[in-house]
Order: structure tokens, then sequence, then C-alpha cells
């Protein structure tokens, strides 16, 4: 039997018939919705017990307590920790990403070992053993040369258990050159130390402060503890305290402030002495604090009187005279007024003078230590470990002179110059740094003057990063022995930017090491013990989470169920005490360093007129500017007006636009005498006529698809320009051609 | 017979070619009782291929890494299913335990049972959670609270899930290859006709429920016409379990209760 065309069509309508009688059509319908419901990428909550986890966030200076909830052994969302006294339930964008760093793909999965040329990006998976054994001979091979004091650590921060076991393991090794990058914390401590004597931090009693005068400090940008500043905005806002933000452009804070200033950029510390000339000429200040403990106040009034009238401020700064004469009267009227500096978020070192001109404002209305002032804060003082004994080789090291200069006879107040290191290594031959290490900070990303650095980079023999993240520096190191991620260890955070108290918070694991990470603080442990005596003895733990136990000793327990140790009832040292200067007094004019206050503007690199306008950097909540890069929520966040597709637009005020015949949404060519780089152009009236403002946190090389590639860094068309007398790099800003293309 | 056709065939394709639009219609005479052949080859080739073939194929099978006695731990246990299968302190609902809940009595193997032994070797010993595969688990797209049908619906485990608690071993476990889920959501009778009210468990078993329900309700039904849609998720999904409305949390009646 043959089948013909008649057969066939009636074997397929009889197949047909029988299939709808059979379950298979909607069977398999019903199926397909499901599967189509339930794509493998479609994010789907794990199941398992809810749980809370306590910790500190580890991401920027704030000292933030946050609640991690958990599903399971799964982190699933991360909230600001209630009644905490730093940040009291709330939590910054930043913090609330942090879920993405902790499961996202620029997680560094293992040791790394660079196989191709740096920065190439290709790695050798390595075990741990293997390397930390490469680590120690080519430590023992330095060490055997006496060449100890060429290694070097650059910190993001100090004051922790972790950062100090390095800097532990440098001395007990033989080099002095632990360096912390550049914050305005530098000029902070430099300014408390010239004036005041203290070895302190600074601490804001912003809660309690009544007008506010901000030298363009990014209150609601990320300055100091950012969730706590904008609590206290709020707080500011419902109390009817004033704000007046003084900057040359209108950022958050200025758009929300009660008045703002726009000033020349560079400009605000002569405009801080102006104000204090007119509190001085009106006889505002309070003459009970002034009298009794400053010194040095005759001369210094003197010349800020002689030197800083209204009018020459006006020249200065571009601020109308009786503008600046009626802020003075209503900073002075003030019962707890305040005045803060610190560009942006806080995260450039900035002129020594600058910073002392409003300090000087904050002594000359007594509001030094007390309710709604400026504190000192003690720094934390939870570690007192046996005195390192060194060796012959290591007192040798130790005895060389820092490699950025730090403490030296010129820059004998400085602690750490950072970016000083890349040209004091292009000087040496061979590198002053032999090896270098590199923890919680990505300076191949945050240093400025690209050409130099870049140079610096390739006379550096071994480069270790111990990121957490595949971050532009750990992509251009030679060895990656990855951290845990905060979520994942323990660690102290000695210290809350700008919060008023003695603060310890304590970073505890919420969910066990994903991948296969070591804590730093075990790996310089267990270098230690691979390079034996006489680095080993200074280092009597068994494990890191030992030594933790032993450096808190019987307050571990309650630190570990609290999650931070504060002083609540702590009160700034009584005025006469507080002063540890020569004179026991507040000093005007320091007797250690009669010079700092000299330089109270810093001119910005380059000169007219092959550099017609002027760069100026702004920080943005939106984009995370340290160490850290933004998480894909953050970079969502982020308005076309400042990222286009990868376009980075600067802002330009419409006049200086039209004068360049360029309009809005253009490309245009941005040069610098540090870099070039092409960018887009939005017209902007908060903008003051001849600037350039360009956000920062961009421009990223390393990190994941969702930020490389997106922007300029604004470090790239910088450099360093430094302060004389501190040595801190006061660099605001540069000179730059916008040409249109 | 098939050389009559072939003719016709070939004739009529000449036919067609000389004169197109034609072509007589002369074919197929005497070919009915194939026709009717093939028709019948066709139904029933396709009835056993979706009847028996399709599910077949549609099913892959697994074993369950231990094999457990329900039975056993139900005899041993106080509180019956809620021993090991308990309300956590927010609520929730545990479902399957965790090695942390097992391992409060097996720290060490109780007897001499092989697969005890195995279960404390293989997961105890070594901290690993036991990969259960889950025949009740729904789609992930599925919301489903046992709060809401345990503690105020007051419903026995048994409605839903059968009497699993009377089980000496573990069943095979047939997995759908298309969704992933376990065949006891669609039952085992290919066709969906259930005997028990835990044979099954797709919308409209959670429906058939919630329909006896509102039967009590039907006065507030619109219109047959407008309120088609209306109607027939009032009557699947009544405002009156014990006084609620379908959800409990929102207090409102909504696809996405359930659907997320």
């Amino acid at each position: 039997m043959k089948m013909d065309r008649r057969s066939f069509l009636s074997f397929v309508i009889g197949g047909a018939a029988g299939t709808t009688l059979s379950p298979l059509p909607w069977k398999l319908t019903d199926d397909l919705a499901i599967w189509s419901q339930n794509w493998p990428w479609t994010p789907v909550p794990e199941k398992g017990e809810v749980s809370y986890a306590n910790t500190t966030c580890m991401l920027c200076p704030g000292g933030c307590g946050i609640t991690v909830r958990k599903v399971g052994d799964r982190a699933v969302k991360i909230e600001g920790t209630k009644g905490h006294p730093v940040n009291n339930g709330g939590i910054c964008i930043l913090g609330l990403s942090g879920l993405q760093l902790l499961y996202g793909p620029t997680r560094v999965p293992s040791p790394l070992r660079r196989t191709g040329e740096r920065g190439e990006n290709r790695w050798q998976k390595v075990s741990w053993d293997e390397a930390l054994a490469w680590v120690a001979e080519k430590l023992a091979d330095l060490r055997g040369k006496r060449l100890s004091h060429t290694v070097a650590c650059i910190s993001g921060t100090d004051g922790g258990t972790v950062p100090r076991l390095m800097e532990r393991f440098l001395t007990a090794f033989g080099s002095p050159n632990f360096i912390r990058t550049p914050s305005m914390r530098d000029s902070y401590e430099m300014t408390l130390h010239l004036m005041q004597g203290a070895q302190a931090s600074i601490g804001f009693d912003i809660e309690n402060a009544d007008f506010i005068v901000s030298f363009g400090s990014g209150i609601l940008e990320g300055w100091g503890s950012p969730v706590r500043m904008f609590r206290a905005n709020s707080v500011w806002k419902e109390n009817g305290v004033k704000v007046v933000q003084i900057e040359p452009r209108l950022s958050n804070t200025a758009a929300k402030s009660d008045k703002w200033l726009p000033i020349h950029p560079g400009t605000e510390g002569a405009l801080a002495l102006g104000l204090a000339h007119v509190i001085l000429k009106e006889s505002l200040y309070r003459k009970d604090f002034v009298g009794t403990h400053t010194s040095g106040f005759d001369r210094w009034s003197k010349e800020v009187v002689e030197e800083w009238t209204p009018e020459q401020v006006e020249t200065v700064t571009g601020i109308d005279k009786s503008t600046i004469v009626d802020l003075a009267k209503s900073f002075a009227n003030a019962k707890k007024p305040l005045a803060i500096c610190g560009r942006g978020k806080g995260n450039t070192a900035g002129g020594i003078g600058e910073f002392m001109a409003v300090h000087s404002l904050n002594a000359l209305m007594g509001n030094i230590n007390r309710k709604g002032g400026v504190w000192a804060v003690p720094g934390s003082d939870h570690i007192h470990w046996p005195e390192v004994e060194m060796d012959a080789v290591a007192s040798a090291g130790m005895q060389q002179t820092r490699i950025d200069g730090a403490g030296t006879d010129k820059f004998m107040h400085a602690r750490h110059l950072l970016h000083r290191v890349p040209e004091m290594i292009n000087a040496g031959d061979p590198s002053l740094v032999q090896a270098l290490f590199v923890l919680d900070a990505n300076p191949y990303y945050t240093l400025s003057d690209k050409a130099l650095l870049k140079k610096a980079w390739a006379k550096i023999p071994f480069i270790l990063s111990f990121s957490s993240f595949m971050d532009e520096t750990a992509q251009n190191a030679d060895l990656i022995l990855p951290n845990h991620m905060y979520l994942e260890r323990y660690e102290d955070v000695p210290y809350a930017e700008g919060f008023n108290k003695p603060f310890i918070g304590l970073a505890k694991p919420v969910v066990s090491p994903q991948f296969d990470t070591l804590h730093t603080g075990d790996a310089i442990l267990r270098l230690a013990k691979a390079l034996g005596d006489p680095v080993e003895k200074a280092f009597p733990w068994e494990d890191y989470e030992g030594c933790l136990d032993d450096t808190f000793g019987d307050q571990w327990e309650e630190l570990q169920e609290i999650g931070y140790r504060v002083e609540s009832d702590f009160e700034p040292g009584s005025r006469n005490t507080a002063f540890e200067t020569a004179s026991r007094k507040f000093e005007f004019i320091p007797e250690e360093s009669k010079d700092a206050a000299k330089n109270v503007m810093v001119k910005a690199e380059g000169e007219e007129p092959a550099y017609p306008l002027v760069l100026i950097p702004y920080d943005s909540p939106r984009l995370a500017s340290g160490f850290i890069g933004d998480p894909p929520f953050m970079i969502k966040t982020v308005p076309d007006t400042v990222l286009k597709e990868n376009d980075l637009l600067v802002e330009v005020h419409p006049k200086t636009a039209q004068s360049l015949g360029i309009s809005e949404g253009k490309p245009a060519v941005l040069k610098t005498p540090k870099g070039e780089a092409r960018v887009r152009v939005h017209l902007f009236e908060g903008i003051m006529p001849g600037l350039v403002a360009m956000p920062t946190g961009l421009g990223h090389q390393a990190y994941d698809g969702y930020l490389a590639g997106k922007g300029i860094n604004f470090n790239d068309l910088i450099g360093p320009v430094e302060d004389e007398v501190s040595g801190l790099d006061a660099a605001w800003g540069i000179r730059a051609k916008l040409s249109r293309v | 017979m098939s050389t009559n056709d072939d003719k016709a065939k070939e004739k009529a394709v000449a036919e067609t070619e000389n004169h197109p639009g034609h072509s007589e219609d002369k074919k197929g005479k005497g070919s009915g009782g194939s026709i009717l052949l093939f028709f019948l080859v066709g139904i029933i080739a396709s009835l056993l291929v979706g009847w028996v073939v399709f599910p077949k194929l549609l099913y892959s099978q697994k074993k369950q890494p231990i094999n457990f006695n329900h039975a056993f731990h139900v005899e041993t246990v106080d509180e019956g299913c809620a021993s090991c299968h308990f309300f956590r302190e927010d609520g929730s609902f545990s479902g399957v335990p965790k090695l942390a809940q097992c391992t409060g009595c097996h720290e060490e193997a109780q007897g001499e049972d092989p697969e005890e032994i195995k279960f404390v070797t293989q997961y105890v010993e070594k901290g690993r959670e036991v990969p259960w595969l889950v025949c009740s688990r729904q789609p992930n797209c599925v919301f489903f609270s046992h709060a809401a049908h345990v503690e105020l619906a007051k419903m026995e485990c048994v409605t839903c899930h059968g009497p699993i608690g009377e089980s000496t071993h573990s069943k095979i476990y047939e997995e759908n290859r298309i969704t992933g889920v376990s065949r006891d959501i669609w039952g085992r009778n290919i066709a969906g006709i259930k005997r028990n009210s835990w044979d099954r468990m797709k919308m409209e078993d959670c429906a058939e429920c919630h329909a006896e329900a509102a039967a009590k309700e039907v006065s507030e039904l619109e219109g047959p016409m407008e309120g088609f849609f209306n109607n027939a998720v009032k009557i699947a999904f009544p405002k009156s379990l014990s006084g609620r409305k379908t959800s409990v949390q929102t207090q409102n009646e909504a696809c996405f209760v359930c659907h997320k």
C-alpha cells in the first residue's frame, strides 16, 4: 500500500485530531507558559529563614552602622542600623549598593599572578601558599641586599588593626614607608596639630551648631560621614539653622542652602580672612576665649585687618563687599556659628593656609571644643601592642628618609604626602620603591598627573595589591592577594570622619567568604611567619582574629555584640588642658610653623592665554570617587546631563559656551597642561562663567562593564600643586581650554 | 489498486500541465478505505504519542539523595508534621528542614540503617546541606503563604500534601524537563484528572477550594457578559475565607497576590 497525497493528508488530519484529543498540546502550552515566566536570568528571591546581621560599612570613612538582611545564607539587602550613633538608621546610595560589590563580577576570585604585560589583565590562578612564598622570597631578597626601606605601602586608612599590622610589618622589616592616601583628614590633622598642639581627628558638633558657613564642603555630596550630614541638614531645616554655601558651582548643597555665594575657585581662604577682618574690625569676636586661651592674636589680627579688607577680598573672590560684611555679622551674631572646609567630599588634602584661616574663624567665635563647635577628638587608643624589637637591618631601614618626604625638615608636620611619591620614584635610579603594597586604596586611579604616575609605576619592579575587587591598581599589579570584602571579614573601623566622639566600629562577617580570599590581616601574619625572625617575632598572634581578641581584651565580646564602641558622654578637654602647644593656648600663628597661614590661596596650574578657562571637579553622591568604583545600581542613577552613554558632559555657563561657539550636548576637546579629553558640553547657569566643571568618579578602566569606559577620569587632567609650607597637595582645579570639534 | 491510482495521478498531472484550471477530479477512485485507514493510523499514533510517549519524554526521573522514612519519623516525634516542618518566629514557613535541624538528633548515627549512615557521613560530618528534591515546590512565579492556610484557615497538611507522612521511603522524583518543577504539581494523571484533593496543585485546584467558600457570595456577581472576568476571579478567589479578603497582607484581591 502506497501513500498518496490524500492518504497523507488524511494521516495528518487523523494525527491532528488525535493530538487534540491527547493531553499533549494542552500540557505543552501550560508548561511553556510556566517556562516563559521563569527565565533563568530572572532574579528570584532566596528561600529560607530571614535574619539580620549588624556590621560596619567600610566603603568610605563615614563609619556607618549597617544591618544586612539575609535570607538563608544570602545577603539580600543593606539597611542603616537603627539607633547607631553615627547614622541612626540612614544609609547612602553607595552603602545600599554594597551587595553588588559582594556578589558582582568585579571580585578577584583567588590569588592571581600576572602572566601578560602589566595592565593587560591576563592572570594565572595561584594557591595562597605559592603566592605568599613568592612575596616572602622577594622581600627576603630585598632585606638581604639591605634594601628593606624600598618596600612601601599605600593604604586607604590608618589607625585600625589591619593598617597598623601593615605598618608594624614594615617597621619590623625595616621600612618607614607606610603612606596613607590623601584627603582633608591630612589638612585638618595638621591644622589641629599646629594651632592646638593636638594629635587628634577633627570632630564637628554639627547637630548643635546654629549657623553654618561651608567653604565648599559638600554637606549633601558626601563630606564627612555622609548619612550623618544628611540627617544634620534635616535637623537644621527643622530648627531654622542657616546654611551659607560658598562655592563656584550650584551643587546639591548650594541648592539646599539658605544662601549660595558663588566664589572664584581657590579663593575661599581669602574670604575666610575677609570675614575675620570684619569680625575683628567690628569687635564681634568672643573676647573671653580670645583673651585667655589664644596666643599670637595681636599679630594675626593686625595682619588680617591690614591685608584683608572687604574691598581687597571682593577683588580676589568676586563676592560683593557688602555681602561679605553682612555674612561676617550674621556669623558673629549667631550663638553657635560653625565654619567648615574641605572641598566636595573632602577627597583631596587642600592647602593648609585655607584650613587654618577657616579654623581661625571658629577660634574667633570661641567655638573650639564646645557645644556646636569644632572638637579635637583623640585618636582611638585601642591598640597597645608591644614595641617592635628591631634588628640592625630594620633600624637602618627605619632611619632612611621616607620616600614622600613627610616628617623631613622641609615637611616637618606632614604625615603622608602620597602625591610626591611618583616624582621621587622617577628621580631615583634604580627606583626608590622596589616593592609596593596597596591596601584599601586605588592609587592608579586616584593619583593625579597620570604621565608621571605611569612612568613611576613602570619603574617599580614588584607591585602587590590586596584588593577584593579588580580595580585599576589591581589590574596593573603583578600579584593580587584578594582580601575578604568588608561584608565577609572582621576589621575595626577606628573613626567616623568628622564625628565628634571617640568611636570604633566593628566590621563583622555577615556572609562566609564567597571566593578563595584571605583576610589581609592573616596574609600579613603569614608573610611575617614566612620571613622568620626578627619580623616573625613582632607578631605574637596565631591569626588575625586572635590579634583582634588580644587587642580589645575584655572589651572584645562586648564590641562583637554591640558592633561599635562610642564614648557618648565624651566632652572635649577643658580649654586649659585642650591645647598642647608650647604656649598651652590656641595659636593663631603657630610657633612651630610661622609661615603655615601665609599661603591662603594656591594658584591653579597653567597660564593664560593658552588656557583661558579654569577646570574644577565636582563630587556627587551618585558617583563613588574614592577607592571604590560605582556599583551598577549607582551608575544607573547618574543623569544624562552628566554621562550620556559613554560620554562625559562638562558643565559650562551658557555665556562661556556662547563665546566658544559651543551649544548644548555638542562635543568638545578639553585640554589642560596635564592632559586632553574629548567631552560633551552641558550648559548650566549654576556654574560661574569662565569655569568648566567636571564630575569625579568616572573614567574607570577597570571594574565591570557597567563602569569601565564610561566618561573621563578627572585625575587624568590634573596634577598636584604642592603647598610650599605643608607639602600637602593643594590643587583644587587647573587651567584649561575648551574647544569645539 | 495502486496501479490505477498511479495512472489516474499521472493523468491528472498531465492534464494540469496541459490545461491548467481544468483538472478533472477523477483520481482517488476506490481509495476511500485507504484514506480512512491512514486517518485511523494518524489518530491512533498521535493518541499514543500524546498519552504514552509524551509523558515519558516530558519527565526525567531522579532519586532523592537519601531515602527518607517519613512514617518512622512521625512516630518518633511529638508534634507531628510541625516537629520538622514548622513556622518560624516571623510567621514564615520553614519548609524542608535544613541540616541544622536534622543534626539536633542525627549528630551521630542513631541506628544501623545504611541510609542514615550515609546521611551522617556524607552530609552531617561534612556540613553539607542535603540537596532534597522538593515535590511540592511551585514554580518561582507562584507565591503561597502557608500561614494563611494553616494558621488562619486551619487546614490540615494532608489536604494539599496527601498522606506523605505515612510513606516509608522516598519516591522517585519526576522533573518536568520544560518547567523544572515536579510532576506532582500537574499530577500523576497526564489528563489532569484527580481523585484526591492532593493529587495535583495547579491554579484550578487552588480555585476549586476557594470557589466553595465563594458560593455564599454569588449575590455580588455582575452581569454575565460585562463582568465575566471579574466574576471568574470572584468565584475563584472569594473575599470570604473566614471573613478575610484573598490577601491577608493587603486586604485586597488581585492576580499579583499569588502570581509574582
